[in-house]
């Protein structure tokens, strides 16, 4: 093959895939609309999806809170800017931290848990049967996986800020002698209610993409086992690639036009 | 004049380089059991998931009724499908239900049939199969024979027009075999319906058919009742039927 040919067989499978995925998409939004919506399934993957991911969460927020908090302690005491570090650190964890690695973090676990249980329906069937009894993919398996993403990783993101910040307070105490009074002062006045909004809505759409892509890849699965494995890598890859994508141009749009 | 419930007409099929189906017809007649015979690998488990439009093929028209299912939007096509009974290879249940929530969900999701009603339909559907005990019992802890009775039973569950079998006997001891083609048997005799079967197994296909499909590169090389196909002159039918190393059926 030569240059130009996998040039053009990349551009087409380039938009292949976003045209399957905005179509699955589309189908499970539409679903959701005419109130298709299977309940009973949703809370169990809110559950699923969401609880059981909480203590990574809770761990990596709380340890990277720490670390910043550590770093920019160190600078902003050498500086005498030591009351800074509580805006700081808040900023930081509310507008791109917390949603940013809960949904990192997320997309890791549950992506791939989405990716390799609808993958494995595929390879033995269970898809086909679903589609033979007249039952749409979409609404029996992306749409409670999808609602349950866009409920929990906004909760989850508001855990990861908090307890980032937590984090953050207790090392700037602890090793720069910065108060809690002046840590949380300091914090108050950096943010506001607009600037959490606005990271949930990140949050938002970083749990669509990773229930989207997650049941994309699974319901793409071919070749038994190793599309299996395949599957789950491809959707932790790409989840990983458009949160990151996603999140610079929703911070340049919510942020950076003022 | 036989009616016919499902046609496939002059279908083409390739998945690449490689032709699974070329100019290939049939007809099935309705109320009658039809089993497709023909080698592994010979293409007539595609002839059933094109049946039910989980296959498309390149060209030609696959019709249940008067709907030309190659033409018709996913969407409508579930509605087609909620009419036919599909039985998998390996049953296909969902595995994270129980054997039981499984029979019952084509009824929860496609009709308004009250809780107790589809309890009581889905207990009378296990134990037309021999399974009534397995109710609340998962996939994995059935054997494989019973793995596919709890198929059929999905399968038929909601009393459809056509039931499509594939491959109901494939890797089951002679025992489990002789009561699954009873249990196909006796299921068509109560429901009444139309049954599709595709099979390698000559002794359960003698025993349950009415007409007999064989497919042999990609087309229906000879159609007829048992007694029919028993007779044909064909040689490959012949060497198929005998399991004979020698004749025309490369090896």
């Amino acid at each position: 093959m030569n240059f130009l040919e996998r040039v053009g067989k990349t551009t087409i499978d380039f938009f292949s895939y976003a045209g399957g995925l905005a179509e699955l998409a589309g189908d499970a939004f539409r679903f959701i609309f005419i109130g298709r919506i299977r309940f009973v399934e949703t809370l169990n993957q809110c559950y699923v999806l969401g609880n059981q991911s909480l203590i990574i969460v809770l761990l990596t927020s709380l340890f990277t809170g720490m670390v910043f908090s550590l770093e920019s302690a160190l600078q902003a005491v050498q500086y005498g800017v030591g009351s800074l570090v509580g805006a700081a650190v808040t900023y930081t964890a509310v507008r791109e931290l917390g949603p940013m690695l809960s949904a990192v973090v997320v997309a890791g676990r549950v992506g791939a848990a989405i990716a390799a249980e609808i993958g494995s329906m595929v390879v033995t069937e269970q898809i086909d049967a679903l589609r033979s009894m007249g039952l749409a993919p979409a609404r029996f398996l992306v749409v409670p996986r999808m609602l349950a993403m866009l409920v929990m990783l906004p909760l989850l993101a508001v855990f990861a800020d908090v307890i980032s910040v937590l984090g953050g307070m207790y090392v700037a105490q602890s090793y720069a002698h910065i108060s809690y009074n002046s840590f949380i002062l300091s914090a108050r006045q950096a943010i506001g209610f607009e600037d959490v909004g606005k990271g949930l809505l990140k949050s938002l759409v970083f749990g669509f993409i990773i229930a989207i892509v997650g049941s994309y890849q699974g319901l793409s699965t071919r070749g038994g086992a190793a599309g299996v494995g395949r599957a789950t890598t491809g959707a932790v890859v790409i989840s990983i690639i458009l949160i990151f994508v996603t999140n610079f141009i929703m911070s340049y749009l919510l942020y950076g036009t003022h | 004049m036989a009616n016919i419930i499902a046609r496939i007409d002059d279908v083409e099929l390739s998945f690449g380089e490689k032709i699974i189906l070329k100019n290939c017809s049939l007809d099935i007649v309705e109320g009658a059991i039809t089993c497709i015979i023909g080698l592994s690998g010979a293409g007539k488990s595609t002839i059933i998931r094109l049946l039910t439009g989980l296959s498309k093929p390149n060209s030609g028209h696959v019709y249940i009724g008067d709907r030309d299912v190659c033409h018709t939007p996913e969407r409508e096509l579930d509605e087609v499908r909620r009419k036919i009974g599909m039985s998998f290879q390996f049953a296909a249940l969902l595995d994270s239900m129980s054997i039981g929530e499984n029979v019952a969900l084509p009824l929860r999701e496609n009709t308004d049939m009250p809780d107790d009603e589809i309890r009581k339909v889905v207990t009378d559907a296990l134990e037309s199969v021999g399974l009534a005990h397995t109710f609340d019992l998962l996939p994995s802890e059935l054997s494989g024979g019973m793995l596919k009775r709890a198929g059929f039973a999905r399968a038929i569950v909601t009393k459809p027009d056509l039931v499509l079998y594939d491959e109901p006997t494939t890797g089951l001891d002679p025992i489990v075999t002789h009561l699954i083609t009873d249990t196909i048997v006796e299921l068509r005799k109560k429901l009444g319906g139309t049954a599709v079967v595709i099979s390698h197994d000559l002794n359960s296909i003698f025993m349950m058919a009415d007409y007999i499909a064989m497919l042999f590169e990609g087309a229906i090389i000879a159609y007829g009742s048992v007694a029919e196909i028993k007779a044909s002159p064909n040689p490959i039918v012949q060497q198929f039927l005998g399991g004979s190393e020698v004749g025309p059926i490369p090896i």
